[in-house]
């Protein structure tokens, strides 16, 4: 069966976040926006959870991004074109919910500008005028300019230094949109935990219907650990099998800021330890 | 390897006929053998295997306890109907080879099975030599287990014999105990057979969730390793349901198994139970067993290594979680269970062994909340007493809280280990498919479901039930499959 996992492409969008394209003819053809899949890169390796951010089918190929944050992604990052993964499962998590509303708003803040790229297409198929919004930090940590530009009706910039575009957070964007349109008839937001956390606070007292991208700790992706769970409104939800979107104002972000940082000082042990030895 | 009993035929089918024989007194007399074990001192420090097995010598010696009954009521007990007084006979002997060959006809997993199967509940309690004053029954599945590490010890595992090529082909969903039995007995009748596996690796809940304490992985690898051997192909990473769907499956195979297993934990829905810390049994044994947390040195996947750990539950999961807890450095793990030590669905060899290895048993005790500190991790679990009520609808004495007996256990890790539903991947997915209660409804005891030409078995069917039932269930269902596949009757 043909599912090498073979690299074919690894191209650095930006200090520490890297794209890469690998073959995986079946998960190319099946996947719909807002799914993801899960990588083990190596032997020994952790399954670690990464949405999609574009497909070709007839290539038979899906494109991660992916931000260099421990050793999983770093163990990725050493891999070059004809390298293989150890293993990929997908696609995995229920697609988005894409229908024609009106005016969506797309909002990708840091390493989330990944995973709302194949939404902003989908949504701009269904007849959306879809308004893209790429925030971050620093200029260094956004990538995807073309591509969105090319997903999206219209696009702009925000930074927190103002280093690139407009300065502001990814709430003041949200309500420069609504200033400038009258009225968003979705938003899509996609990014760190207290990005989606302040924009579904935002959106909802402007009380504009609002997704977002969850992206917790996961193992086996398929409902069967449970390690994924979430609150949202008030129940318990498994984010591999009924998400990884849900209503941002639903959604209990600080509980699962909490649930994130379990592994913290794992993590970070690990990662350096990764590093000595890769020295 | 090659030895010279290897030519002793194997009856295809039936019970090895055999008289009385004349030393009964002798074979009453003899006593059962006890297993070498990891003293509890030395075994709760390392994941090695607790019971280290028979010696040849013994192994003979307590075959040589089967009274050789004339309607030998443990091949009944047996869910698979073993001939286990025709291995017994073949052990008795010394022919390890004929013997093993002849368990193999039966069942194709015996050094899982040897370890795993609740063989007190089944083929043993059945057992003549057990029955009256003071009879203790022939320890079978010992000598099952004996057989199975003495053929792969001895490298004389033999191929699996698979018939001329059929033309047909067979997709198994699912790589968990049914369906890997399922896949033999269709690869020995000559079908292509194709095992979609949803993990990175084949073996289901033997490979995520029985500790390595309990069944050494290099078993299940050596047991799938056999099964390619004999052409079955095994892909791993393939969720059928997500990948590709069972329908997609049927425009290229010519009947499916699904054999996707119980794998949807339960949470008791009560407060606190998202705080950090707090695992379901899947993920806590499948980050410890399929990851490799145990051995941080070789794997990435990280475990919390609970000082005070609380495990819920009563099964054979609550065990394997708690005595997991231990070998990974806990220093108290409580067992949580609501019922009494008579309800404990765990099998007796696993409570004795948590017991022995200083498990603390809080029976009669139920978690009613969870309490945590400002960064979100669990700190204890909340209980209540709990006393025995009226039987409910399935026999048992319903457990009834005692108002005012709340009191809590501090621990750094919760494992709730109250039971599975059925995994939705394949049910959600194909909409012509026939279930109850999530469950995929078989029509009658070969699996047969309401989509012609897929049958379904195991836990997926029966709800969590046992290893053993599984793998009987696979059998069942290749016997009808084959019949199908060469009759074209459905």
């Amino acid at each position: 069966m043909e599912m090498s996992f073979e690299l074919v492409e690894r191209r650095d969008l930006a200090p520490r976040v890297t794209l890469y394209r690998v073959r995986a003819p079946e998960v190319a053809r099946q996947r719909r926006a807002g799914q993801f899949v899960i990588v083990r890169v190596a032997e020994g390796g952790e399954r670690i959870p990464l949405t999609i951010a574009d497909a070709d089918p007839a290539a038979g190929t899906v494109t991660l991004v992916v931000q260099e944050v421990g050793t999983s992604t770093a163990r990725m990052a050493k891999l070059r074109p004809g390298d293989r993964l150890a293993d990929l499962v997908g696609p995995l998590g229920t697609a988005t919910h894409v229908e024609k509303v009106g005016t969506v708003a797309c909002i990708g803040g840091g390493i989330g500008i990944a995973p709302v790229h194949p939404i902003a297409q989908a949504m701009r198929a269904a007849g959306n005028k879809v308004v893209g919004v790429l925030a971050a930090r620093h200029r260094d940590l956004l990538f995807f300019r073309e591509e969105m530009r090319r997903a999206c009706d219209e696009l702009s910039v925000w930074t927190d230094d103002g280093s690139e575009g407009s300065k502001g957070l990814a709430t003041d964007a949200v309500r420069e949109l609504v200033a400038r349109h009258g009225k968003l008839d979705r938003v899509v937001a996609i990014g760190p935990v207290p990005m989606m956390k302040f924009v579904s606070r935002l959106t909802k007292e402007l009380g504009i219907p609002t997704l977002v991208s969850l992206n917790p700790v996961m193992v086996d992706g398929t409902g069967m650990c449970g390690g994924c769970r979430v609150s949202v409104g008030a129940k318990t939800k498994f984010v591999c099998v009924d998400g990884p979107e849900f209503d941002g104002h639903e959604v209990d972000f600080d509980e699962l800021s909490r649930r994130q940082a379990l592994y913290h000082e794992q993590e970070k042990a690990s990662y350096e330890r990764f590093q000595r030895e890769s020295r | 390897m090659s030895t010279p009993d290897d030519k002793t035929p194997v009856p295809a089918a039936g019970l090895t006929a055999a008289g009385t024989p004349k030393d009964l007194k002798a074979r009453y007399k003899t006593t059962r053998q006890t297993m070498p074990a990891q003293t509890p001192e030395q075994r709760i420090h390392n994941f090695q295997e607790v019971p280290l097995g028979l010696a040849a010598d013994q192994a003979k010696a307590e075959a040589y306890r089967c009274i050789w009954c004339k309607e030998p009521e443990c091949v009944k007990g047996c869910p698979v109907n073993i001939d286990i007084p025709g291995f017994l006979h073949l052990t008795e002997a010394g022919d390890f080879s004929g013997a093993i060959r002849l368990l193999k006809r039966d069942n194709l997993l015996p050094a899982v099975c040897g370890r795993v199967c609740p063989q007190e509940e089944q083929c043993e309690i059945v057992c003549k030599v057990g029955q009256g004053k003071n009879g203790v029954p022939v320890a079978i599945g010992r000598v099952e287990r004996f057989l199975a590490d003495w053929e792969r010890a001895t490298g004389s595992v033999q191929p699996l014999q698979v018939g001329p090529p059929t033309g047909r082909k067979v997709a198994i969903v699912g790589g968990g105990p049914a369906g890997l039995t399922c896949a033999a007995d269709l690869a020995r009748a000559g079908h292509k057979v194709v095992v979609y596996e949803a993990l990175h690796k084949p073996g289901g809940v033997l490979v995520y969730g029985i500790p390595e304490f309990r069944l050494p992985k290099a078993i299940v690898a050596a047991e799938v390793h056999e099964l390619e051997r004999a052409g079955v192909e095994v892909v791993n990473n393939y969720p059928i349901g997500l990948t590709r769907t069972l329908d997609d499956l049927l425009t290229e195979f010519d009947a499916i198994f699904v054999g996707t297993g119980a794998g949807l934990p339960y949470f008791m829905e009560i407060p606190g139970e998202n705080l950090a810390g707090i695992y379901s049994a899947n993920e806590y044994l499948t980050r410890v067993n399929l990851m490799g947390a145990f051995d941080p040195e070789k794997n990435d996947t990280p475990v919390i290594r609970g000082r005070n750990v609380a495990v819920v539950g009563g099964g054979n999961v609550a065990m394997d979680a708690a005595r997991t807890a231990l070998r990974l450095g806990a220093e108290s793990v409580q067992l949580v269970y609501r019922r009494s030590r008579t309800e404990m669905p765990a099998r007796k060899e696993e409570v004795e062994h948590a017991e022995e290895e200083g498990i603390h048993f809080q029976l009669l005790t139920n978690p009613v909340r969870y309490l945590g500190d400002e960064r979100g991790r669990v700190t204890a679990v909340e209980c209540i007493r709990m006393e025995l009520g009226e039987p409910g609808p399935d026999g048992r004495r319903k457990p009834v809280p005692v108002k005012g007996s709340e009191h809590q256990y501090p621990c750094d890790v919760a494992v709730v280990a109250i039971g599975n539903g059925p995994n939705p991947l394949v049910p959600r997915t194909t909409p012509a498919l026939e279930t109850k209660k999530g469950k995929i409804a078989a029509r009658d005891e070969s699996g047969k479901t309401s989509i012609k030409g897929v049958w379904a078995g195991g836990d997926i069917v029966l709800g969590a039930a046992t290893v053993i039932l599984a793998m009987g269930a696979g059998r069942k269902a290749a016997a009808s499959m084959d019949a199908y596949l060469k009759t074209g009757v459905w």
